[in-house]
This record gives C-alpha cells, structure tokens and sequence, in this order.
C-alpha cells in the first residue's frame, strides 16, 4: 500500500464550487499529463484553472462573456486541430509570430512570450538562420551588421526591432523579418 | 532442397521443413516479388520424394488459404484443427494486432513466421483528447526489436496511437531490406532524425505517411536524406508537421519522383512554393495544399503565378486538403479540379458560406467531405444540395469552447439527411440540436454506419422542446440497421441507452461523455450491445453495479475505458479475479490517492498477462 500523502492539488475543492452539471457528475477539472511536452496553447493551459484570466483569452476577440473554464478533452478535438485554428488569433495577441528572412525560402516561427529581453529573441534569431546582428543604438539601428531584425506593428508599420520597450514590442509585433542592412535604411527612428 | 521422408526434425511450433517448404511453394506461386533487393525463395529448386497424403491435404491447404484475406476469415480457419491452425499460421501475411497490449511480440512473431504487413494500435482513443497521462506505454520498441529478427521480409508497418522513438526507427531502415511502407498515425516519440534514417536507407520506399503525429524538430533536413537517384515514392504526406521543411530538398525530391500520387504538404509549404511542385507533379492524384495563403512579403505589382492553370494540369486529382492558413481570393484557382473531387479536406479552413459555396456547386462527385463550421447551416445546406454521393460529412468546430453560438444547428443536419442519402459517416459538432432532427437523418440516411454527434455544451437538451435527446439517438440505432458506431451527447437519460442495449444490435464502438442517471444505463448497454467490442465512457455516473454486469461479455471485446464514472478500486479488483486474461488498469493522473475512488479504469484481454512495462501510476488489478 502507499503510504497516503496529500499535496495541494488533493484539497478537494471541487466540493465547494458551484457549477452546473447532474448531481453526482464529476467533471474533472484537472490536468491529466502533467509536465506535457505537448505545447499548449493558452486554451488548453487555461484547463483545470478556475480563476485563470487565460480562459478569457479566446472570447476576448469574441467580444463575448468569458467563458468558464474548460474540461480537460472536452469537446474532443485533438490539439493539434484546435491549434492550428486558434493559432492564427494568437498571432495577433502577439505571441507565435511568423519570422521570415529576404532570400529564405521558408518561414520560421517563434513565440515571443518565451524571450524576456531582447538580447534573448536577437539571440534566438541569430541562432535560427544562421546571421549576425551588430550593436543596437537608438540613434544607428544596428551597426555594422549585414542583417537587420524588423518587425511589422498591429498599425501596420514596419520597425526596427529594439526601438520600443520590450513590452510593448511583444504585444504590437505581428510579424518578423530579416532583412539587409542596405534595405533599413529610412526605417522607424532614423 | 533435398527433403527426406524419415526423421523430420520438429521446431517448437511443431512445423517442420516440410511445412516451411510447402509454405514457400504456396507463398512463391501468387505473391509477386516487386522488391530486387529479396532473393525469392524459388520454388524451382524445391524436390518431393512421393509426399505422404496428409502432406498433400496440406499443400493443397496452403493453396487455398492463400486466398482468405480477411482477418475474420483466417481466425475462423485457424480454428479448425491444428493441421489448418499451422497452414493458417505460415500463410498469413499481414498481422493486425489491434491492442498491442493483448498479445507479446514474441508469441505473434512465433506463431506467424512469414508476415510481410504489421498493423499495431496501442493507445485508447481518449489519449488523444489529454485524458490519459503521458508515459502511459505502447511502445514501438518491444515489437520493432522482435521483428528485425522474425521477420526480415517485412515490407509495410503501419502504427496507430504508438510511442515511436528516433531509435526505433533507425532498426527499421536497418533490419529490412524490402522496406516499403511507413504509416504513422497519431503516433509520438520521433523526430527528423529518425526521419532522415527512414529515408535514407529504406531504399525500396514508396509511402511515407505522417498521418496527425506529433513529430519533434531535431533540425535534420529529412528530406534531403532520400537516394539522389530516382525514388519509388508514391505517396509522401507530411502535413502534421509544425515547423519548416527544406523547399529545395523537397522540390529536388519531388522531380526524381516519377510515381508519386499522394503528396499532403505542411503549412510552412508557401502557395508560390505549392505552385511549383505541383507543375512539376501533375501525376498527382492525392494532394494537401500546405498554407495555401497569401505571403505577406509579396509586393505590390509582383506578379502571381497563374495557379488555376497548374491546377487544371492535374487531370488526375481526386483527393485534395491542406489549406492551412487559406487566403480565400485563392479558392477559384481549385475550381478546374472540382467537378473531379471525390474527397475534399477543408477542416483547417475558416472559409465562410459564400466561400463555400463557390467551390461546392461544383463538386458533383463528392463522396467525402471534412470542414469547419464556419460555413455555416447555410453551406450546409448548399453541401446538401449539390453533393448527393456524399458518404462521409465531419463538421468541426472552429471554436471548441462552451457557452458560444454555434454556426452549424440542427438545420444543418436536416439538411444535410434531406440532400444526402447514401451518407455513411457523419461527425458533427454543434451547439445545439433537436431531437427532430436526428430522427429526420435516421430515417433519411438509412445506410449509416458511423453516427458521432458532439453536442458542444455538457447536458444540452433538444434546444426547441427541452427533451432530453433520448428519442434522437434512440431513432438512430432502431432505423439505421448497418450501424455499427456510435458517440452520443446532450442530455441523455437511461431511456437513451436502453435504446441503445435494445436495438443497437451490430454496434462495435460506443463513445459516452456526461451522460446516463444510473447504473442502468450502462447496464442495458452491457447486456444488449453483443457487438460491443470498444467502449469508452467518461464523465457518467456509472459505477461498480454496472461494471459487473458486463463480466459475460469483456472477453469478447477489445478494451473498456471509463474516467471519472463511480467505480470503486475495490470492485475493479473483483472484476480482474473474476477474468484472470482481463487486464485491468487503474490509473492516477495527478498525485497519489488513498481512497478508493478510480479517476481512470482501462481494461483489455490480453493472451500474456499484465505488461511488464507499465508506469508508477498505473496499478493492475490482480
């Protein structure tokens, strides 16, 4: 026999929760793979937390009421279908954000709500297509460098990665593009 | 070979050299040997001294059972007598093991020595949808490793719901020289670089599918492993992969591929790109368009390739799907191909009515159709009224919460049985339903097979009467007599399932989700249902009554899942005591529980006993 232990996650507090449903139906709000190397989207991270602001993620395009917060599997979708679908109102929201490069024959994605700075996600597209960025300055852009990270905003304009403060970078960039240093030029602040 | 009559030597299986013989005589004399790497094992060079007469009863034995290709043909063979039990075992070629849990690599490999096509299934469907921890198990492994060594022959695997490792597949692309035939379908565990192994030393290849797999970017370019020379590709379908493939490899792969038909493309696939694949490919019959969307970085004045005329170059399409990231001013470029379509793949589109419509009213011939519900009832109704072949409809839904207005109801269903006949298959999403309607398709469509209805909100009653939705599905199981698979949905009573255990007489698969009052429900479905072979319940409040009622019959089935129902450890245990080749699961998903409270039973027949391979948090009940 195990030897009993409780962990937080035991308390039973789905006894003192309101919620609609046939008395006597237990509706599991729970994750049931923890530690899944399954990325989820914010849809399915939202499951199991009851006051998760998350859960509000997909309605608040909707304009809609937030919706409650889901059941594990329910409806049954599989996650790659509901990703692929959902992905595409994330991107707006600014977290997958496609990332092309002038002369790359194929588009690369990265979800800017893994990097914490810039140095972090210049870091990461340097890696990924295999360039070099020079120093940033506010007054220069990059200097000396042969490719220049830019970034289109939610009105549509074309910037220089790092111009903005990292916060709102994350929230207003659309999309990524690498781009040569010659082409920059007339870009943003300069 | 020299065969004497005195004094054969006996293996463990009780065949002889004898029997291995005449098994190469029956074999060699229908199967074709497309594979130049396989020495044949010529017939030419087989002698007989006079055979005695039970050695001719088993030749011609052989012979004849060449012919019985269905698996329920050769079981009931194989039952025979032992004679036809061994000429049953040296003659089958492909090997389906439906639960991979049900039978040892070792006593499949044993009893059937000369298979040339494995099917394997291992995890329960509910994995799909999160409900069963990761690490669970059906692992690849155990069975690849016996078969390098059973079966160096082996020309196809096929694989659902398997855990697959980048280790396991390099044994694959190393064991068998004939390899032709990959199939991965909601399989796990691998990457690129088990890929890259595949494709470049299984040099006999035709079909490489990637079938809703999770496949892990290991930043190998896979494609460019393939032999530089000209491929047996015939189909390549990789459209579940989430990150970048190499363009150029893949274009070079495509012109040496002079067979290819089936060609199912990933998002990263740009529609330009797609462009030229497909004038290079207009042999394709089979096709997935990949993004099909517009390129931001395309400017203003460039000039776009003329899509629709390389669409209109594939004379031979039939089958197309893709459209990832779809840019509906695109749609016109398919409409040359329309009227050929017998299947057509929209469930990755959020196309709208009018989009819809625009390409349906031409599709004349199809007989399968997926999409999302963001067409609406109204391109329901449009599907209902041009496509009158359809067999198979699934409605998905764009946006899978609760609580949301729904785009498709029960107009579109009714539709849907009014327009479409000869439907077979239908899985349909929705938000709201009636009771009408069902019964309406029931009667309408009375060739179903397949009926999987999703009522999105738990416990929704018929939106217009309030009723439970007993008396739709009950309509289903009594009219539809070919109906042998079922999901139900909504508020539904015990009377639903006393439907079910009394008219539904052929079904095989019952999905139940937040459904039933008591014990009794599962109860009618366990004593009515003689069919039943997998059912999978969560969330209904049947408990250790119920269980046991189906103790006559668990024998004959192929698994049982319920979650989150009333069962109790105590009385799983008893029902393992009572069937000691029932395999009983109990699994935790969270933590430890010192009650007796079972969140996941999961229990299946099986030949070896319980695995040895089974997770801490899983407890086989003994």
């Amino acid at each position: 026999m195990e030897s009993p232990t409780i962990s937080i996650g035991e308390l039973n507090l789905q006894d003192t929760e309101l919620r609609l449903g046939l008395p006597g139906s237990d509706e599991p709000e729970k994750r049931c793979n923890v530690g899944s190397k399954r990325k989820c989207s914010p849809e399915e991270e939202s499951t199991g937390n009851r006051s998760d602001a998350k859960s509000d993620h997909n309605q608040s395009d909707n304009n809609g009421p937030p919706a409650k917060a889901q059941v594990v599997g329910w409806p049954p979708v599989r996650s790659f279908r509901r990703n692929s679908v959902q992905q595409k109102k994330e991107e707006e929201g600014g977290r997958y954000v496609k990332v092309s490069m002038a002369g790359a024959a194929y588009l690369r994605k990265i979800d800017l709500k893994v990097y914490k700075s810039y140095p972090q996600v210049l870091k990461a597209l340097e890696n990924m297509f295999k360039c070099t960025f020079g120093e940033y300055s506010e007054r220069e852009g990059y200097n000396g460098s042969e490719y220049v990270p830019t970034y289109e905003d939610k009105e549509g304009d074309w910037m220089l990665v790092g111009d903005v403060p990292w916060d709102m970078f994350t929230c207003s960039c659309k999309r990524l593009r690498i781009i040569k240093a010659s082409e920059a030029k007339g870009l943003g602040c300069l | 070979m020299r065969v004497n009559q005195v004094e054969v030597p006996r293996d463990e299986n009780g065949s002889s050299i004898l029997d291995l013989a005449r098994a190469d005589i029956a074999e060699s004399s229908t199967k074709t040997r497309n594979c130049a790497a396989c020495p044949g094992s010529g017939s030419g060079s087989m002698e007989f001294q006079s055979p005695y007469p039970d050695q001719v009863l088993e030749n011609v034995l052989e012979n004849v059972l060449h012919f019985l290709t269905a698996r329920r043909d050769r079981n009931a063979a194989s039952l025979v007598c032992k004679s036809w039990y061994r000429a049953e075992a040296l003659t089958r070629s492909e090997l389906f093991i439906g639960n991979c849990y049900a039978v040892s690599p070792r006593r499949a490999t044993s009893r059937f020595t000369r298979v040339r096509s494995v099917a394997i299934k291992g995890k329960p469907r509910f994995a799909d949808f999160d409900l069963m921890p990761i690490n669970w198990g059906a692992l690849f492994s155990p069975w690849v490793a016996a078969m390098a060594k059973a079966y160096p022959w082996l020309e196809k695997v096929y694989l659902k719901r398997m855990t697959v490792t980048d280790e396991d597949l390099v044994l694959l692309s190393e064991s068998f020289p004939c390899f032709k035939e990959l199939v991965l379908v909601c399989c796990d565990g691998f990457g690129t670089s088990g890929l890259a192994a595949v494709a470049g030393r299984c040099r006999q290849l035709r079909v490489l599918d990637l079938v809703e797999s999770e496949v892990d970017d290991d930043d190998v370019e896979w494609l460019s492993y393939f032999p530089e020379s000209q491929t047996h590709l015939e189909s390549l379908v990789f459209d579940c992969l989430q990150f970048a493939v190499n363009f150029d490899a893949l274009e070079k792969l495509v012109a040496r591929s002079p067979s290819l038909k089936k060609l199912r493309l990933n998002g990263s696939v740009t529609t330009p790109q797609l462009y030229r694949l497909i004038t290079q490919a207009p042999q394709l019959t089979h096709l997935g368009t990949g993004s099909f969307g517009a390129l931001e970085a395309v400017a203003a004045g460039d000039q776009e390739p003329d899509y629709a005329s390389a669409f209109a170059a594939c004379k031979s399409l039939v089958c197309l799907s893709g459209f990832r990231e779809i840019f509906p001013d695109y749609l016109p470029a398919i409409y040359p191909v329309c009227t050929s379509l017998t299947s057509l793949n929209f469930s990755y589109a959020n196309i709208n009515a009018e989009h819809l419509k625009s390409v349906i009213c031409l599709c004349h011939k199809l007989q399968t159709l997926w999409v999302l519900d963001s067409i609406c009832d109204e391109g329901l109704q449009a599907v209902a009224a041009t496509c009158k072949d359809l067999r198979e409809l699934r409605v998905f839904p764009e946006n899978p919460n609760e609580d949301v207005e729904g785009p498709v109801s029960e107009v579109g269903l009714q539709a849907i049985s009014e327009g479409c006949n000869k439907l077979q298959s239908i899985l349909y999403f929705c938000q709201r339903m009636t009771n009408a309607a069902v019964v309406a398709m029931s009667k309408n469509c009375p060739d179903l097979v397949v009926f999987r209805l999703c009522i999105i909100g738990r416990y929704r009653p018929d939106a217009v009467t309030g009723e439970p939705m007993d008396e739709g599905f009950g309509a289903i199981v009594m009219n539809c007599k070919k109906l042998t698979r079922l999901a139900v949905s909504g508020l539904l009573t015990d009377r639903a399932f006393s439907y079910i255990g009394k008219y539904g007489k052929l079904v095989r698969t019952l999905s139940v989700a937040f459904a039933g009052d008591t014990d009794m429900g599962l109860k009618y479905v366990l004593e009515g249902c003689h069919n039943l072979q997998k059912l999978e319940i969560r969330d209904s409040p049947f408990g250790n009554e119920a269980l046991h009622s189906g103790l006559h019959h668990y024998y004959n089935m192929r698994f049982v899942w319920m979650s989150s129902c009333k069962l109790t450890r105590h009385a799983c245990q008893e029902v393992a005591r009572a069937l000691p080749h029932l395999v009983v699961e109990v699994i935790r998903s969270q933590g430890e529980r010192n009650d007796d409270s079972v969140e996941i039973l999961y229990m299946y027949r099986s030949l070896d006993g319980p695995r040895s391979d089974a997770p801490q948090f899983v407890t086989i009940m003994q």
